[in-house]
């Protein structure tokens, strides 16, 4: 430990630790630009100088090491004079348009002026320009107002992995700029937004729509992939204008994917704000009770074995309880929140769940993909694997899809068969994982929801014990989700019951006329098309696939409207909370199920959300630890048997269209148009 | 960077001397650390390429040293002596920093423009001299100076500076060093120690 005297008082620090750490600890703001906690240190900013005793002039106190001794003052009038020399410099080329500055109202610089800076400028000299650079669809540059803090180009480098930013030039001439320009290729590049302590980037979907002090906060969670990144909605009336991501160091640390922060445009777009019914096969408007009438004349003498419910990526636990427990008093075994058929098994916790949780991907020393994409899938997930790489010493193998993950791996092959070959130890990549102190492989849904899933999900978890990924203390055995409803739908046994079928036959079944009334939670991504003899009813926000093929389409709430409970893919769950109310006549889903139930006759045996939550805890005990982990014991899982030959693919053909809300969006459509599309455009050319 | 006319065009690979020469300059380093060797590519580069580093040039480099463009043009922004754009046969650089400048570098400018032609930072229309105002070059006690190319042209006087660019023109630079028969930089009036010498 260090001991060091900062402002007359000893306090003792973690060696390692940097003067400004020190001086947080004891309690004393240092100003600071380019200094960022989960960046590299530039110190290039110089507006944390401090008074060191014995040195002849101020230390930049963000580079420099705290040692045993030290004096140190953060309150002299030579640290006042030194903070107001640097301020004066900082604002010497920086523009004073704050009125008409989308950082306004949030912006260190301004902020920092007001505490630390003198009011008055000596500077009478023109102020330079630079011109803007077009760094793609999501970030608006006005980069005068650009103060060289060099985070943006740290941020690139380190954390997403794309080595595309850098400081152009020289002295008064530097820029941050592009080797070529062009929209910066990152599924985290919104972050820059947020790090860039001016308003030199900012958020151009955002541009002038709202100052921050208008706007009113909620801190929810993101439902838009399966990592349960924690966000803050910011609002205005019924309207979500942004999000942000808000810091949970065990999920997304203080970033969030591209897709979580800027999709929430779709939210306003085809979004179902009334009940429709489907009459002489239109589908028109219609009040609550009109379109419950005819669920219920639908549901008239069908027997339970011809009812059928399936819930998509985006639903709530509180609302699949609910159409459980509906399902469960209509005597349906046929339930499904599988909609990609994975074959995940619901019967083992720990074959479902990403076990070693995201903060432990820091302590492995192996880690095998298998069949995923984890920059698209869970953009989170892999930037801690991109983090831990980063640290050294971590060997990376993948069996499925070879592209570009921002660190680089042995690519072992394409399919089951190479995972076949690495669980017989037939592969050198085998003695790596035996050798690992605490190896960890994660199978994407691209492995697993296929004809052979389960033999693939057996093939897996005989690699995880053959290398010892299961030990006291360490799970290393993962999957990956890339829907948030899943590991809830799982955890609350929304699956077939007994005799009952899965999303494939119950999507047969309503084709050929076995299934009758097929309920629809938000399910859009079935690929089915509209069945002749079977009554659709689709419950959800959005007019995509799901309601186009309804006889009854029941508005619902989306993710940012209700109150609601996502499990993420460590088998977290967390509480969402409503940031507007929902849309038009839309209701809360489980709400709707509960009104409907009675309309049916059979009335759920709960009026209240408190009820409804102790019903949903009572189906699965791991929900009652909101944001805490139950540990999964290690079961029996998976099915030995043969596996195909076709390789794996990601389930996910397009990052930035994935769900209803995103396909709304039209910020996501121009980033595919400017990533993905442009990307395959090129790949086709090359 | 693509709003530089021309920066785009051409491809560019070392030739097989370069190459063995870019090879040695990288072995220098340790492995891992090639990155290091950058400058001296580009240089090497910039002399294969007629004076200036294109996009293609800087793409070649960056391959060569597994770094990423962007940290290439970094380099290459940062430093002067790299030039972005095309530059003539013979690249005229003009010392204006104090000692130059009291000792008449204004008027070495004027006679270059008059000479030439064209102002700074531009390029005559037959490609062979391009002239750029430099700061200090080092040879102070020479002053005034220009640069061209590699070699400096020291004592000058503005009719001298018009005889040098005009024997360029004619494709025969005179020998560099200081233009008055001054023994490098000993005193202007001749040496005042080691007289015999």
């Amino acid at each position: 430990m260090t001991t060091l005297t900062i402002d007359g008082a000893e306090i003792t620090v973690e060696p390692g630790s940097t003067v400004m750490q020190a001086c947080v600890q004891a309690g004393k703001e240092i100003p600071h630009f380019c200094y960022h906690d989960r960046l590299s240190i530039a110190g290039n900013c110089r507006m944390c100088l401090v008074e060191m005793e014995r040195s002849p002039k101020p230390i930049a106190s963000c580079a420099m090491p705290a040692a045993d001794g030290m004096v140190i003052r953060t309150d002299t009038e030579q640290v006042k004079k030194a903070r107001e020399g640097v301020m004066e410099f900082l604002l010497i080329n920086h523009p004073l348009d704050c009125p008409i500055c989308d950082q306004g109202g949030e912006c260190d610089l301004q902020d920092q002026a007001m505490a630390y800076g003198r009011h008055f400028s000596r500077f009478d000299e023109g102020k330079r320009a630079v011109r803007d650079k077009d760094v793609g669809p999501l970030i608006e540059t006005i980069m005068t107002r650009c103060i060289h803090c060099t985070r943006c180009i740290r941020f690139a480098d380190e954390i997403a992995g794309v080595e595309e930013f850098g400081a152009v030039f020289r002295g008064e001439h530097m820029e941050i700029g592009t080797y070529v320009e062009k929209a910066v290729s990152s599924e985290l590049s919104g972050n820059m937004i947020d790090l860039c302590p001016v308003g030199a980037l900012t958020s151009k979907p955002y541009a002038f729509v709202a100052r921050s002090w208008e706007l009113h906060t909620t801190e929810t969670v993101d439902v838009l992939d399966a990592v349960g990144s924690n966000i803050r909605v910011d609002a205005r009336g019924t309207e979500v204008l942004r999000v942000v991501p808000r810091l949970h160091d065990e999920i997304n640390e203080e970033w969030l994917s591209d897709k979580s922060r800027f999709a929430y445009d779709g939210l306003r777009r085809r979004r179902l704000d009334r009940c429709y019914v489907r009459r002489n096969g239109a589908l028109e408007a219609a009040s609550w009770a009109e379109a419950f009438d005819a669920i219920s004349s639908a549901a008239k003498g069908l027997k339970g074995d011809q009812i059928a419910a399936l819930a998509g990526d985006m639903a709530d636990c509180e609302a699949m309880t609910a159409l459980a427990d509906l399902m469960g008093v209509l005597g349906s075994p046929h339930l499904d929140c599988r909609q990609d058929g994975a074959k995940l098994d619901p019967t083992s916790r720990a074959s479902y769940l990403f076990n070693s949780t995201i903060a432990g991907i820091e302590e492995a020393d192996a880690i095998l993909l298998i069949g995923t994409n984890p920059r698209w899938e869970a953009s989170l997930v892999n930037a801690r694997i991109r983090k831990r790489w980063r640290r050294g010493g971590l060997k990376v193998g993948v069996i499925g899809p070879q592209v570009d993950l921002t660190y680089p791996y042995h690519h072992l092959g394409d399919g089951p068969e190479s995972l076949a070959t690495l669980a017989k130890g037939g592969h050198a990549f085998a003695d790596v994982l035996k050798m690992a102190e605490r190896p960890m492989l994660i199978v994407g849904q691209g492995a697993l929801a296929r004809p052979d899933g389960a033999a693939v999900l057996a093939h897996a978890r005989a690699v995880a014990d053959a290398s010892g990924m299961v030990s006291d203390g360490w799970n290393g055995f993962n999957v990956l989700h890339s829907a948030a409803a899943r590991v809830g739908g799982l955890d609350l046994g929304f699956v077939p019951g007994e005799g009952g079928r899965d999303t494939a036959a119950i999507c047969e079944g309503a084709c050929e006329g076995s299934i009758r009334l097929l309920y629809l939670l938000g399910a859009d991504e079935l690929g089915l098309a509209r069945p002749e003899d079977c009554f659709v009813v689709y419950q959800g926000h959005h007019g995509d696939a799901g309601a186009r093929i309804a006889d009854v389409i029941l508005p619902g709430a989306a993710y940012t409207e209700k109150h609601g409970t996502y499990v993420n893919l460590e088998g977290r769950p967390q509480r969402a909370y409503p940031a507007t109310a929902p849309l038009g006549e839309a209701r809360e889903d489980w709400r709707i199920l509960r009104a409907l139930s009675a309309h049916l006759g059979k009335p759920l045996a709960y009026d209240t959300l408190d009820e409804l939550r102790a019903r949903m805890v009572e189906r699965a005990p791991a929900l009652a630890a909101i944001d805490e982990i139950t540990p999964a014991p290690w079961g029996d899982f998976g099915t030995d048997g043969a596996v195909d030959e076709a390789s794996f693919a990601s389930p996910i053909g397009d990052f930035y269209l994935t769900d209803p809300i995103t396909r709304a969006s039209a910020t996501m459509a121009e980033c595919s148009a400017a990533f993905v599309s442009a990307a395959e455009e090129a790949r086709a050319d090359g | 960077m693509t709003d530089k006319a021309g920066n785009g065009a051409g491809t560019f690979a070392f030739t097989p001397e370069n190459r063995a020469k870019a090879d040695a300059v990288i072995a220098k380093y340790p492995a891992g650390c090639q990155a290091s060797a950058v400058l001296p590519l580009l240089d090497l580069a910039q002399r294969q390429n007629g004076g200036w580093i294109s996009q293609a040039v800087m793409e070649h480099v960056a391959g060569l040293l597994d770094m990423a463009s962007i940290r290439v043009y970094e380099v290459a922004t940062f430093y002067t002596m790299l030039n972005l754009e095309p530059v003539g046969r013979y690249h005229v650089q003009l010392c204006r920093t104090t000692p130059c400048w009291l000792r008449g570098s204004d008027a070495l400018r004027d006679a270059c423009r008059d000479e030439l032609g064209v102002g700074l930072g531009d390029t005559t229309e037959d490609g062979l001299f391009t002239l750029t105002e430099v700061e200090c070059l080092g040879a102070c006690v020479n002053a005034p100076m220009v640069q061209i190319n590699d070699d400096f042209y020291e004592d000058l006087d503005p009719a001298r500076m018009k005889e040098i660019l005009r024997a360029c023109k004619a494709g025969d630079p005179p020998s560099p060093g200081p233009q008055t028969g001054r023994q490098t930089s000993a005193p202007s009036s001749g040496p005042t120690t080691l007289t015999e010498l």
